[in-house]
């Protein structure tokens, strides 16, 4: 098991610029989990990482040495690929062996290790199987399978699942947190699934547009997103967000949206009077009230039973503003309802789209 | 099933069948003629079958003429280009698919190039410039010229299976531990078997059956191939109709033989499970 150490790595295809400068330590036997939409580059850093890509600039270091110009093979890392990447001609034994035979491994080590892999994945029966009489899941299975009976430094995991249906998708999710448990392996693993990110990841590393936007624990990411890409990418359904001014008065601060209303926020922040801002609330934070001072009315567009809850997607002023409520009462909501944003769950963004620093009332007035 | 859709079958049987009909009936009259004794050829009109079956025709063309001469040259021939083609052509087609390189838009264009000019042209040049080499009248010099021509077609041919293995196996493979040579050799190579075969089994008919350049460069029976060989059945005053066709029948033998060894590995499917279909 290994550190992995990234200093500012940057990627260019050309005269195309992927990567702009990425730092991020990742800690012996952390699971780190790259997120963020196609093309945000998150791919790209992890076959950096693995080898298969050369990196322009910048510095990669796995357990402290650095690695930048080093084959993969000398890397001592396994990967996880999206397609599986199976070698078709080999059974799964044959599949999951080929490492340690290439590298010249004992006889009784290839079987051991093996068996060993097999048992913890339960691929035992299919050991004499070729991949394509594997199912999905199965094959998903080898691909893991392979990557643990080397015993690497660091486990590569690019979308392993973006492939399977949603409930083996569960389940194998529920797998590779179990794997990690057992093997306390070093795992970074690459995801546009928020949901993976959120449940598998020790810390999220959430990208855009070739630039690391927050890293932090799941919960750190959906309380205290840093910006409003963070924002809107964690989170189903995602946030909703309103424009504001930002105004304080005496002892209150609030936000003042373009209808005139006022919200009262929770606190002051470090913004000046009138600062246009942007105001950020989870659909399941929204409060279904009686209408009250600062309460808004909305106009309901879609109602969307989850089984769980109920998704309501409203009109606020013209504009797409979602609830999400376990009230079934909301099923029968309309035509119009009244929401409230309760000041605790209120996210403030700045001008740029920054998380707004919080302040002190007292110094919000000044 | 409806009587349409029965309907249907029926018709495009019929329609494999008369093409097939259509393919093969030269390859059946070849047969006819060769096992026709010499004096039922002209006297029994025409005949699907003869009424009197020979293999006088066989014998004299083993025992007899130079043809089993003929027969080893173009063996020797066909066999050492299509493999010398087809070992090129598999690293060619392989860099073509895998690598980005400076100039590899020219040498594409370059190589499509020498595929637009029409083979008689060339004979002329060809001949002068193997001439001072020593390698006219000779085998070396046909391997030659038909590994050069044909290793553009069978390169192109190579890389359109190369580019259909995906290109995570190889990752895999290197991530696993292999060098590039390695992961080429281990993992793509047995994979593109059906690919090999293929070009293999073109490259050796192309070779097999080629007539221009053979009857060009060599002059004299010691190293004529079988097309230029099959022309010694024609002379000035008659044609040996009866030998010329048994000398092509056994003329098939290996070609078939070589289509039998292959075709197990040109059938197709063998990379299904490497990657979600």
């Amino acid at each position: 098991m290994a550190s992995i150490d990234i200093r500012n790595v940057r990627k260019n295809f050309g005269i195309v610029s992927v990567l702009h400068g990425v730092d991020l330590s990742i800690k012996n036997g952390e699971f780190v989990v790259l997120v963020g939409p196609s093309g945000c580059g998150k791919s790209t850093l992890l076959r950096m990482i693995a080898g298969l890509e050369e990196v322009t600039e910048g510095e990669i270091r796995i357990d402290g040495k650095r690695v930048n110009e080093r084959a993969p093979k000398d890397r001592d890392i396994a990967m996880v690929f999206q397609s599986y990447a199976l070698y078709p001609h080999m059974n799964v034994a044959e599949n999951m062996s080929y490492g340690l035979r290439i590298r010249k491994a004992a006889r009784e080590k290839i079987t051991a290790a093996v068996s060993n892999a097999a048992r913890k994945l339960e691929l035992q029966p299919l050991l004499a199987r070729r991949p394509k009489a594997l199912s999905g899941g199965q094959r998903q299975r080898v691909a893991m399978g392979r990557a643990i009976v080397r015993q690497p430094k660091a486990f590569l995991f690019d979308e392993p699942l973006s492939n399977l249906d949603a409930r083996l998708r569960e389940q194998m999710r529920a797998e590779i947190k179990k794997l990690h448990r057992d093997l306390g392996a070093t795992s970074i693993y690459v995801t546009h699934d928020q949901i993976e990110a959120m449940t598998l990841a020790d810390r999220i590393v959430a990208m855009h547009e070739g630039v690391v936007q927050q890293v932090g624990s799941p919960l750190e990411l959906y309380d205290r997103p840093a910006n409003l890409f963070v924002a809107g990418f964690i989170g189903s359904p995602a946030m909703n967000f309103l424009s504001a001014r930002y105004e304080v008065s005496g002892e209150t601060a609030g936000a003042r949206l373009p209808d005139g209303t006022l919200i009262a926020l929770s606190s002051a922040y470090q913004l000046e009077e009138g600062a246009a801002v942007t105001l950020g609330i989870r659909p399941e934070h929204v409060e279904m009230s009686p209408a009250s001072e600062g309460s808004l009315r909305a106009t309901v567009d879609l109602i969307e039973p989850t089984g769980f809850g109920i998704i309501l997607h409203l009109g606020l002023h013209g504009l797409p503003f979602n609830v999400f409520t376990l009230d079934r009462a909301a099923l029968t909501a309309g035509p119009t309802v009244t929401v409230a944003f309760p000041p605790q769950h209120l996210h403030l963004f700045d001008e740029t789209g920054k998380r707004a620093l919080e302040s002190s009332l007292q110094k919000g007035k000044g | 099933m409806n009587s349409y859709s029965i309907f249907g079958t029926a018709l495009h049987r019929l329609a494999i069948l008369c093409y097939v009909v259509f393919a093969l009936f030269p390859l059946f009259w070849l047969l006819k003629v060769s096992v026709t004794p010499n004096d039922l050829l002209y006297s029994e009109g025409v005949r699907m079958w003869p009424s009197r079956m020979s293999f006088e025709h066989f014998r004299f063309v083993l025992v007899h003429s130079a043809f089993p001469v003929f027969f080893r040259n173009s063996m020797i021939v066909a066999g050492a280009t299509a493999v010398i083609v087809t070992l090129l052509a598999s690293l060619s087609g392989y860099a073509l698919s895998r690598f980005t390189f400076r100039g590899k838009y020219w040498l594409v264009a370059l190589m499509l190039l020498t595929q637009m000019f029409p083979l008689v042209m060339l004979v002329a040049p060809i001949f002068k410039m193997l001439s001072p080499l020593g390698l006219t009248n000779s085998l070396t010099g046909l391997v030659v010229v038909y590994t050069a021509f044909n290793i553009p077609f069978a390169t192109f041919l190579m890389q359109s299976f190369f580019d259909g293995i995906p290109k995570e196996l190889e990752e895999a493979a290197k991530i696993d531990g292999a060098t590039q040579f390695m992961a080429f050799r281990q993992i793509i190579l047995p994979l593109t078997l059906p690919g090999i075969a293929a070009t293999l089994g073109f490259v050796f008919t192309a070779a097999w059956s080629e007539l221009l350049f053979a009857l060009m460069l060599i002059s004299g029976n010691s190293a004529a191939t079988f097309p230029v060989g099959l022309l010694t059945f024609v002379s000035k005053f008659s044609v040996d109709f009866g030998q010329m066709m048994a000398a092509g029948v056994l003329a098939l033998i290996p070609a078939c033989l070589f289509f039998l060894f292959i075709q197990r590995y040109l059938v197709q499917g063998l990379t299904a499970g490497a990657v979600k279909g």
